[in-house]
């Protein structure tokens, strides 16, 4: 319990169903919808392999819960809630395009 | 064995004799975590050289190799970028030097792209910009190793086709494949047919090209390594995770701070005696204190640093190689995002705690630019190991040792910790400043991919260890020896009938004396004036200079030193010296090693102007406060 003092913990947001990647449980898959985010950044995640219509899996939560690691196709990236707020998924359906 | 050898031949494009003139100039680009400084240290091993393009902070190295008829082909090994879309300082780097705009670099002659081969369809599109561009490209699908093993599989010579340029599948580590660069550089291809590439140049119609390209080419992804998946369920669980941290981070400060600092140490102990040796043998004079005091001793403090940098650069080498930096990065993300920094900049922080000098050199594994230069300028306030001989002694001299908690903490114990503190706050407070002013970074939120996990391997390490050797010492090392000198200089000037001068007489003595009316209302007297002056080589010679003032060895007459300081000082004169060391950047081989990481010296002149402000403004602070409270 100490760590959880010391790297603090999210409280669980119970919000359902999803819309945004950071609503997800760790080890559930959607099909990514679109970057709500600034051009740059969109385009970073998209170069990472986040491209509308890919699956995503949310791989893995680190000790604090923020983080959290997702993962499209081979490629795991880490990041805050803050942004996976702004990346909106689509919760049924099978991936546009892809392996 | 067999697969080996089919890989090697699998370059598609046949030679063309009429273009048989070689290559001068090769740049070699990939995305991050593609191996591909791994295949340019493979290539070109030692015979590489470090360089900053002008204006920028980006490194860069050129490494050289022969082609198979033995001439010399320069690689330039460009930063790992996604896109070319110039962005990001690496991606302008990158488009400047393949476009051939970078001034005092040649345009390249021909291309070598490497991507991973387990994570094709996102990589395939910079491998189509790259085509793109028309100049000769060769693709290089790395860890093919890695590739088979995880059961992945792709037609390289479809995949040729599609692409117009040779491919070839390659592992770095093992060296398969390899032999396929020095024909690419023997045989001089001609340049790549125009793609059919989506007209619009969006990143969405690119990927959906490249999975086009891929599924063609019989593209098989191979599945997430099976270790990876395990070691992550144990590094970030929520509880071993934290732990195993934890050690992790023990035994990084450790390494440096228990066995780097004796190490450096014993080194400086060599040096001294050895300097003792060379004045032995030479004539007694002007001559041999200028070797030994001057050129020799300033040899000296270059080199002191060289066990905690290696040792430092072996530690996050290993962390960094076999993928456990970023999930430490992950982990320490939360805490660092309160001060407007992210988890990278955790570990070199750490560092900062032994000696600055390292910690700064370890800021290189933060790709944010503005992220990195914020670590930079913060890491001088965590205190040094260098400072400790400083507090150490004036605690002594002005606090009696009185038990706080029993046996746990003494009053002394209690003012040292404070003073870890308080360069703790300081650095916290000038993050906040800094993120929240020059240094926002709006556009570049955390964003950090986990690289599967790999065995670091000891040619990877070693390379990177003579790279940041020499890095230092040339770079950094070349401005730490300038000061020494000039150091010595005023030290040893003027000369008095061919002798250098008692401390008292000589010009830093002068400067000392000048500087008294801007540190008096500090409580600092010309004498301390003169050990802040003597001190930028190091923080704790003001204690030698201090002793020499005095007339005290401040080795043997520790006591002896005490008395005289309190002599000099009022107790609130000694709280305003702590609070000055605490946060001035008295440190010449830091100041060095900021010009040398950040590329100029616009950022340690702005950083030595600042903090040697906010001491001056804390330690006035202090006087006065002190001074209202303690007589």
């Amino acid at each position: 319990m100490i760590f959880n003092f010391i790297f603090g913990r999210h409280k669980k947001q119970p919000k359902r169903p999803a819309s945004a990647l950071a609503d997800l449980r760790v080890g559930e898959k959607a099909i990514l919808a679109d970057l709500e985010l600034s051009p740059p950044v969109a385009e970073h995640l998209m170069n990472l392999g986040f491209v509308p219509g890919l699956e995503v899996t949310v791989a893995r939560s680190s000790p604090g819960g923020d983080p959290r690691v997702y993962r499209v196709e081979g490629t795991e990236v880490a990041m805050r809630r803050d942004l996976s707020r702004h990346i909106h998924v689509e919760l049924a359906g099978a991936p546009v395009f892809g392996d | 064995m067999g697969a080996s050898t089919m890989s090697c031949h699998a370059v598609a494009r046949p030679r063309d004799e009429s273009l048989s003139t070689s290559y001068r100039t090769v740049a070699v680009v990939g995305p991050p975590n593609s191996g591909k400084t791994t295949l340019f240290n493979r290539l070109t091993r030692l015979r590489q050289k470090v360089g900053n393009f002008p204006g920028v902070t980006v490194e860069h190295h050129t490494g050289y190799v022969r082609d198979l008829e033995g001439h010399e082909v320069a690689l330039i090994d460009l930063p790992g970028v996604y896109s070319l879309t110039p962005k990001s300082e690496d991606e302008k780097v990158a488009v400047d030097v393949l476009t051939g705009q970078m001034p005092g670099t040649p345009r390249p002659d021909a291309i070598i792209v490497v991507l991973n081969s387990t994570n094709l369809h996102s990589h395939l599109v910079l491998a189509g910009r790259v085509i793109a561009l028309g100049l000769p490209t060769l693709v290089l699908l790395n860890m093919a190793d890695e590739l088979r093993k995880q059961g992945g599989h792709v037609d390289v010579l479809s995949l040729a086709r599609q692409l117009g340029t040779p491919v070839a599948l390659v592992s770095a580590i093992t060296g398969e494949g390899i032999v396929a660069v020095q024909n690419f550089l023997s045989a001089a291809t001609a340049s790549p047919e125009p793609l059919e590439l989506p007209v619009v140049g969006s990143t969405r119609g690119y990927r959906e090209w490249a999975v086009k390209v891929g599924t063609n080419a019989k593209y098989h992804r191979p599945a997430t390594p099976v270790w990876t998946q395990r070691l992550d369920s144990i590094f970030l669980h929520r509880t071993w995770g934290a732990i195993i941290f934890g050690v992790v981070v023990i035994g990084v400060f450790q390494t440096i701070f228990a066995i780097g600092q004796p190490l450096s140490n014993l080194l400086q102990h060599f040096l001294d005696a050895s300097a003792l040796q060379i004045s032995n043998h030479l004539p007694h004079g002007m001559l041999s204190s200028l070797i030994v005091n001057g050129v020799w001793k300033g040899t000296g403090s270059v080199l002191v640093f060289l066990p905690q940098i290696l040792l430092l650069f072996l530690v996050i080498g290993i962390l960094e190689d076999s993928g456990y930096l970023s999930r430490a990065a992950v982990i320490a993300d939360r805490t660092m995002s309160r001060v407007g920094l992210n988890g990278k900049s955790f570990i070199p922080l750490l560092s900062a705690y032994a000696c600055a000098v390292p910690a700064i050199m370890a800021t290189r594994t933060i790709e944010n630019k503005r992220d990195r230069i914020a670590t930079i300028l913060i890491a001088p306030f965590m205190t040094c190991s260098a400072r400790l001989p400083v507090y150490t002694m004036v605690i002594a001299a002005f606090l009696p040792n009185r038990p706080v908690l029993g046996v746990f903490l003494g009053t002394r114990a209690l003012a040292m910790l404070g003073l870890y503190v308080l360069g703790f706050l300081m650095a916290v407070f000038t993050a906040r400043l800094l993120k929240s002013s020059v240094l926002k970074s709006k556009d570049a939120p955390f964003i950090l991919e986990m690289p599967p996990y790999r065995w670091p391997t000891l040619v990877s390490l070693g390379l990177r260890l003579v790279d940041r050797g020499k890095a230092f010492l040339y770079r950094a090392g070349t401005v730490i020896m300038l000061v020494s000198l000039l150091l010595w200089a005023a030290t040893n000037f003027p000369m008095h009938h061919g002798q250098p001068p008692a401390v008292q007489d000589s010009v830093v003595a002068w400067v000392g004396h000048a500087i008294e009316p801007a540190i008096r209302p500090l409580g600092f007297d010309w004498k301390i004036g003169v050990g802040l002056l003597t001190s930028i080589a190091a923080r704790e010679v003001i204690i030698a200079t201090l002793g020499t003032l005095n007339g005290i060895d401040p080795q043997s007459h520790a006591v002896d030193l005490q008395a005289a300081l309190k002599h000099e000082l009022t107790p609130a004169g000694a709280v305003a010296l702590l609070v000055f060391f605490a946060f001035a950047m008295q440190c010449m081989s830091t100041i060095a090693v900021v010009r040398r990481e950040t590329n100029g010296w616009k950022w340690p002149v702005l950083q030595f102007g600042y903090m040697t402000v906010v001491a001056y403004v804390a330690a006035f602070a202090a006087y006065n406060i002190v001074g209202h409270f303690v007589h």
